[in-house]
């Protein structure tokens, strides 16, 4: 009798790039319910449309490249990267802000370098800054979480805001829109106004922001759960919030009255959605384990160096992009001993 | 358990994989009739072709050696049962390039006559001498039974410069659907404590660890049950945990002793030999029993078999004949492999023969091994990373590979890959990276063989350059000598001269001429070493 012959090892595999995806995905829907709860509707909205944009320029890119669409699109990589765009992104940003920025990320930080694998920077990343640098008024028109708001927009109010730009009749955008937590204390800190007189708003909630906080609170179990189901591994989100603790906590501790609490930096911006699912992107980050420790204190520290001293209110972003520059260098140093050898000397 | 707790070590990564152990372990082992005719490939293990010592028509008798192989790292080859060598030929033999390779084969007569080939059963064990043993288990062909097929006496022959203080006894089994040492184990403990107590006896270790998985409890209590008042006498039986590859020599003897085999060295370099129950086993027939290696269990299993079982066969016999007397196959067979799903090969027909190192016939249906999807780019997720026993950076080696950065594939120790197959199994890209891997190492082994090919040419080359201008600059200094001693005696006619100088001239170039000769023949000597191709049998030996 004959067989047709394969390779070893036989045992079929039982993950997939489509299974990785999907869990990252299962895992930001609780924080991403969380914050429509308090920052509404278009949170959704946005969402629904990133994931369309991004859809249709992969499946548009693919087609261009002559690269097979069904196992690319149904990989879900595009589905994760506008979903986290949208993430990123205020509730009331106009479509097209999220059309251009999505179509960058998946256009031209993935597609252009090659697509899924090839990518060096993080494409939803790549996207968000862009646009930030871009249009850095749309950008910034954040909204105060609804239980602080006068008024909240129902669905059809959000998508005349989002598709139309036109608010409700008697509304004007400084009336409705505030900065985020992060915003807020850097632009009063400018002012000259202490920490403990900033905070003492009820915007500022128990820790790090009315709202905000509940919002980390429920990404950072999302990411435990990604951990926990072998997803992702604890060293870069680890390393990424120990050492962003860690500095913030040193400069508290110097002063407490221009510097704010780890805790605050923790749970008030994007540290705990950037920690465990952008700085554990695979394919823009380290990939030796020692090499995510420090891909994700070097996240940890620059995000705080931009916070605290740069222009921008949140540097996560910034300092993802700057380490995943970086990783191919870390990795090259961040080897490990293999069995039998002792430690390697590494030449340049 | 009544094993003896032991301190355990760890490996890096490593799965735990479900193990498909029980199928083939539901009866014993079953020693099925003769197959009409047995092709024994003239090389079953790793180390130089063994030589036929019979011919067509020739009668052979059980036991009898029917291909010897004299050198170091070799075994011979033994008749499995009586009969009639049909003739040498070439048949196609396990491998996974299903090229054919000399055998010879045997029309069995199924008489099972020994003849008076049955080795001299040893006596004295007492003062059993190492080199007797060594001697005893080089005549009866005895190879590793673990898959690698490597001679037995070299692993009981240790340098002068090693002391080994650890006899490590691999009776792990780690691979999924592998029961044949579990079986051996459950039914011939006694075969291999003995084996393993004559093992002692020439290694003079101070200690013995035998390590078991402990997804195979039955196995355990027979060999404690076997081992009986030894354990004292520091033979241990270990439980491991069960966890692919603990069965790697590397990986069992760091798991057992907590050392590290260096990366281009050997168990004996920190004091370890390690041999498989199998092994052992087969030492006792030899020594006791004075029965060559003829036969093994093998098992044969999956889905593809509709009765998983466990067989006694003689080497030679075809994997057809095995997998008639496991119930035949079931309809929808899709692939056979020789080896476990992890690391055996798959083979293109069943009518090629059970060799030594033949552990598992493995038959298996489509749902158990066809890939879940196509192949998609990687994501360097790094699970690979997570799981590789040998601390390699799965991903990296594969980057370098499909780049055909060969040296740089190498800076990443390519080498130290065993092959285990646990970063492809886990590859959510679906990537087949061992298969990368052994094509890396197969380019670099054809670049290296290529450029020892073309240094020894250009060195041929060279020499032969320069003796050619040696040897016309020699002729036409003799010319010139010549042409002058004619003038000297034309000018010359002064018959009182010293009559002497010519003679002598005559004389020193003689001697030059046969000095120059010696050189010449130096240079030649050392270029036929030099052009000598280099032995592979270490390299060969790493990768199993």
């Amino acid at each position: 009798m004959r067989f047709k012959t394969f390779t070893s090892p036989h045992m079929s595999p039982a993950r997939s790039v489509n299974r990785v995806m999907r869990q990252v995905l299962y895992a930001l829907v609780p924080g991403t319910v969380a914050i429509a709860w308090f920052f509404g509707w278009g949170v959704l909205v946005n969402v629904l449309l990133a994931v369309t944009v991004a859809l249709a320029a992969e499946t548009l890119m693919l087609m261009a490249r002559r690269r097979p669409v069904k196992p690319f699109v149904t990989d879900l990589s595009a589905v994760v990267c506008g979903w986290l765009f949208a993430l990123a992104v205020p509730p009331l940003t106009p479509w097209w802000i999220t059309l251009i920025g999505v179509g960058f990320a998946i256009v031209v930080a993935k597609h252009l370098y090659g697509g899924l694998g090839y990518n060096p920077f993080n494409p939803a990343m790549v996207g968000y800054v862009a646009m930030v640098i871009s249009f850095p008024r749309e950008m910034t028109l954040w909204l105060p979480p609804e239980t602080l708001a006068e008024m909240a927009f129902n669905l059809p109010q959000t998508l005349q805001v989002i598709f139309l730009g036109q608010l409700p009749a008697g509304l004007t955008w400084d009336m409705i829109t505030g900065a985020t937590p992060l915003d807020r204390i850097q632009t009063e800190l400018a002012m000259d106004r202490s920490l403990s007189e900033i905070q003492a708003s009820p915007f500022f909630g128990a820790v790090a922001g009315r709202g905000w906080e509940w919002v980390n609170l429920i990404f950072l179990l999302g990411g435990l759960w990604l951990i926990q189901r072998r997803v992702i591994t604890w060293h870069a989100p680890v390393a990424m919030l120990g050492s962003l603790a860690l500095i913030s906590g040193l400069f508290w501790l110097i002063n407490p009255e221009v510097y704010a609490s780890p805790l605050f930096h923790l749970f008030s911006g994007a540290a705990i959605l950037g920690a465990f699912f952008i700085a554990t992107d695979p394919v823009s980050g380290s990939t030796t384990p020692m090499g995510r420790l420090v891909f994700g204190a070097g996240v940890g520290l620059l995000a705080y160096v931009i916070r605290a001293w740069g222009s921008y209110a949140d540097g996560v972003a910034f300092a993802i992009l700057l380490m995943n520059m970086m990783a191919p260098t870390i990795d090259h140093y961040t080897q490990p001993r293999v069995f039998g050898k002792t430690p390697a000397r590494k030449e340049g | 358990m009544t094993a003896t707790p032991h301190k355990l070590w760890r490996f890096n990564g490593g799965l735990k994989l479900p193990d498909h152990k029980a199928e083939s372990t539901q009866e014993t082992v079953f020693k099925p009739p003769l197959a009409d005719c047995l092709t024994l490939p003239l090389r079953q293990h790793i180390g130089e072709l063994a030589q036929p010592v019979v011919k067509a028509g020739d009668k052979v008798y059980k036991g009898q050696i029917i291909a010897r192989c004299d050198t170091y790292v070799g075994a011979h080859i033994h008749a499995p049962t009586s009969g009639r060598v049909r003739g040498i030929e070439d048949h196609p033999v396990p491998h996974p390039s299903g090229l054919t390779a000399p055998c010879v084969v045997i029309e069995v007569d199924g008489d099972e006559d020994w003849g008076e080939h049955r080795m001299p059963p040893i006596e004295d064990l007492q003062n059993l001498d190492p080199a007797r043993l060594r001697h005893r288990v080089r005549e009866g062909g005895l190879v590793g039974m673990g898959g690698a097929a490597f001679p037995s006496a070299v692993k009981l022959n240790p340098r002068p410069q090693q002391t080994v203080d650890t006899v490590v006894v691999n009776g792990a089994e780690c691979e999924p659907y592998i029961t044949c040492d579990d079986m051996l184990m459950r039914t011939r403990a006694d075969a291999v404590i003995q084996g393993l107590l004559l093992v002692k006896r020439a290694l003079q270790p101070r200690q013995c660890l035998i390590g078991i998985e402990d997804n195979k409890p039955e196995a355990l209590r027979a060999m404690t049950e076997a081992l009986g008042g030894e354990e004292n006498d520091n033979i241990r039986i270990v439980a491991l945990p069960s966890r692919y590859p603990t069965g790697g020599e590397r990986q069992l003897i760091r798991v057992l002793t907590g050392r590290e085999v260096p990366s281009e060295g050997l168990p004996a370099d920190v004091g370890v030999v390690c041999h498989n129950v199998g092994t052992l086993a087969n030492i006792y027939r030899a020594v006791i029993r004075g029965e060559p290696l003829i036969s093994r269990i093998v098992t044969v299993t999956g889905s593809g078999v509709q009765r998983p079982r466990n067989l006694r066969v003689p080497f030679g016999t075809p994997i057809s004949h095995l997998v008639a007397h496991a119930g035949g196959y079931s309809d929808d067979v899709e692939r056979l492999i020789m080896g476990g799903p992890m690391m055996g090969f798959a083979l293109a027909s069943d009518q090629v023969p059970i060799i030594k190192g033949t552990n598992c016939i493995l038959a298996a249906r489509s749902e158990e091994v066809d890939p879940p999807g196509p192949v998609m780019p990687c994501i360097r997720c790094g699970e690979c990373v997570r799981v590789c026993p040998a601390n390699l950076l799965p991903q990296q080696l594969y980057w370098f590979t499909r780049a055909r950065d060969f040296d740089k594939a190498q800076d990443y120790s390519l080498f130290d890959c065993i092959e285990c197959g646990c970063c492809a199994h886990v590859c959510p890209s679906n990537i087949p990276l061992v298969q990368f891997y052994r094509f890396a190492k197969n380019e670099i082994w054809s670049q290296e063989r290529e450029k020892q090919e073309a240094d020894a040419a250009r060195l041929r080359h060279e020499m032969r350059q320069e003796r050619l201008a040696r040897e016309k600059r020699e002729k036409a200094e003799r010319m010139n000598r010549k042409k002058q001693a004619l003038n000297d005696d034309s000018t010359a006619d002064k018959p009182a001269t010293a009559g002497g100088d010519p003679k002598k001239a005559a004389i020193q170039a003689a001697l030059e001429r046969a000095q120059a000769k010696k050189a010449t023949q130096g240079a030649d000597t050392t270029q036929t070493d030099q052009a000598k191709p280099p032995s592979d049998i270490g390299t060969q030996e790493k990768t199993r």
